[in-house]
């Protein structure tokens, strides 16, 4: 949607202009589709005309062109139509704030009647400012393919009323969406999500955004430990805490605080908020022998106490609390923990790999080995599986020779659990 | 949003539905009918933004392996041909669910076969892995 020489202007900034005029033409009254549309076209009118003759005000000058579209497009609707000219108002100073506009784009683009993937792509679109191309690359499908998918996504939105208020929890899902599809290319998605959760937490006060920025920002301070020099993945227990983020862990650390300090009796933590204290509390251990996890699994019983029944609705909170259990109470509790998902999640790799760990925490490595085999199996990503394969083979051949020196490391996981140890005696 | 292959096999796979002789066999017809069917199915991906490639192979089949030291390739076509798996071709989508991507290999499935009649042909259904590393730590 950029071209090169645009972006050599100054990227930054025409960025964050874009979902601003864009905001201000919808909220005028403009089609979601026909306002995107005139949008582009005032970039490429800009790409020609700035590089001679620099506007004094950017915004205005492409809120001025697109709307000059707008009329020549409505003109040309209308004649066809033979119907009365329609007169249209030339843009009207908006009210709103530059945060209000981004939350306002937010729920047009997070959209309920839109599928997550096309509430994905248009957001990143029409909110990040990223190219059709940009986005097809993230998510290694062709252009054309994506092209049509945020087509298809602005037509459905033709004719919606976008004046209503959002539902903000659908914004919070896909920028974490955003984030969870991490980094491929020339686009860093996670920073992606980070810069747009950032800018909602400024057009905001609901906690929950500042809980779902704090826990983008603990869980990315982690990132460069995450993987060796080889793409292999250091899982957390073995991670050189030196490599990880400071700055943005502070930052993350504070902008959790702000979130926990509006709770009341009445309005309890969200997810969001409840995750970024997990991810705080590991962030915070200088060594994965310090980590605090009877806190830990204080935060899990939160997390699962959200839903009514967390084994069918949140399996993945019942996973992780039995990986604290087994952290606190022994591994065997928390074998018997991921037991009451069987049934729901038994054939995901995160449950055989999570009941690896704990058989590999209860020094049962046979039972380790063959349980991060079967997680390999089922991995549906090419880094995981070959941990997990690592993992497996590390266990068996631990087994195999239990004196040797991979035997000692293949045990460095329970090394650390105090509280395990304990209560095996 | 996980991406799949839908393969389409000359031969091999569960027993088949509906035994059909080799398309050559067809009424001129009926094989217009098949292909302009594949081709409506490729428009389709495209339109709904679910396509990411589609290919044909041709059936002939070069197995080689690595000769030892100094050694020529080694090739065979080999033992049991005739009863081995034999990809024909696929459609690759990225998709919003495993649910989606079944319910497309069925449409695929429908295609024409003689008569016009649907080939009920059997279509594996494989998940491409995701090549990135997740941003969230794995056990």
């Amino acid at each position: 949607m950029i071209d090169e020489p645009v972006q050599r202007l100054d990227e930054g900034a025409l960025r964050a202009l874009l979902p601003r005029v864009l905001a201000g033409l919808v909220r005028r009254g403009e089609d979601f589709d026909a306002a995107e549309d005139a949008l582009q076209e005032a970039l490429l009118e800009a790409l020609r005309v700035w590089p001679e003759r620099p506007p004094r005000d950017p915004g205005a000058w492409l809120t001025t062109v697109a709307t000059r579209r707008l009329v020549d497009a409505h003109r040309s609707e209308v004649a066809r139509h033979r119907r009365e000219e329609t007169t249209y108002a030339e843009p009207r100073p908006g009210p709103a704030q530059e945060g209000d506009d981004t939350l306002f784009l937010l729920f047009c683009c997070c959209h309920p009647d839109l599928a997550p993937a096309s509430q994905v792509a248009l957001t990143l679109r029409a909110v990040g400012g990223l190219t059709t191309r940009e986005i097809a690359d993230a998510f290694y499908v062709p252009e054309a393919t994506m092209a049509q998918r945020i087509g298809r996504a602005k037509r459905t939105l033709r004719g919606r009323r976008l004046d209503q208020p959002g539902d903000l929890a659908v914004v919070l899902r896909v920028l974490y969406l955003v984030y969870t599809a991490g980094h491929a290319g020339r686009v860093d998605l996670a920073g992606e999500a980070i810069r747009l959760a950032r800018q909602l937490t400024l057009a905001t006060e609901e906690p929950e955004a500042r809980g779902l920025l704090a826990l983008m920002l603990l869980n990315h301070a982690r990132l460069p430990a995450r993987l060796d020099p080889e793409g292999r993945i250091v899982t957390l227990d073995r991670q050189d805490r030196g490599l990880w983020d400071t700055r943005e862990i502070a930052e993350g650390v504070r902008v959790l605080q702000s979130a926990l300090a509006m709770q009341t009796e009445a309005r309890r933590p969200g997810r969001y908020q409840v995750e970024a204290a997990i991810a705080a509390l590991h962030d915070d251990a200088a060594s994965a022998e310090e980590t605090d996890w009877p806190q830990i699994l204080a935060w899990y019983d939160d997390l699962v106490a959200l839903t009514e029944d967390p084994v069918r609705q949140d399996p993945a909170a019942v996973l992780g609390r039995a990986v604290a259990v087994g952290h606190v109470l022994g591994a065997t509790a928390g074998l018997r923990e991921t037991d009451r998902l069987r049934e729901v999640i038994g054939e995901r790799h995160r449950w055989h790999a999570v009941r690896g760990h704990l058989h590999e925490l209860d020094g049962d490595l046979p039972a380790a080995a063959s349980a991060y085999a079967e997680a390999a199996r089922r991995a549906t990503n090419v880094a995981e599986r070959d941990h997990l394969v690592r993992q497996a083979a590390r266990a068996r051949a631990a087994w195999a020779s239990p004196v040797s020196g991979s035997a000692r490391e293949a045990s460095s996981t329970s090394r650390s659990n105090d509280g395990a140890r304990r209560h095996r005696g | 949003m996980p991406k799949y292959l839908l393969l389409k096999h000359y031969r091999g796979g569960p027993e088949p539905h509906r035994p059909v002789p080799p398309m050559d066999q067809w009424a001129p017809e009926d094989v217009e009918a098949h292909m302009a069917f594949q081709h409506h199915v490729s428009e389709l991906l495209e339109e709904n933004g679910e396509y990411v490639d589609a290919q044909a192979l041709t059936p002939a089949r070069t197995w080689v392996r690595y000769g030892g030291p100094d050694a020529a390739p080694v090739t065979t076509d080999g033992p049991h041909p005739e009863t081995s798996d034999l990809v024909a071709g696929w459609y690759m989508i990225d998709v919003e669910s495993h649910e989606r991507a079944v319910e497309l290999a069925a449409y695929v499935s429908s295609e024409p076969g003689p008569g016009g009649e649907p080939l009920y042909e059997w279509i594996d259904v494989r998940e491409v892995m995701w090549e990135r590393p997740r941003t969230t730590d794995a056990t």
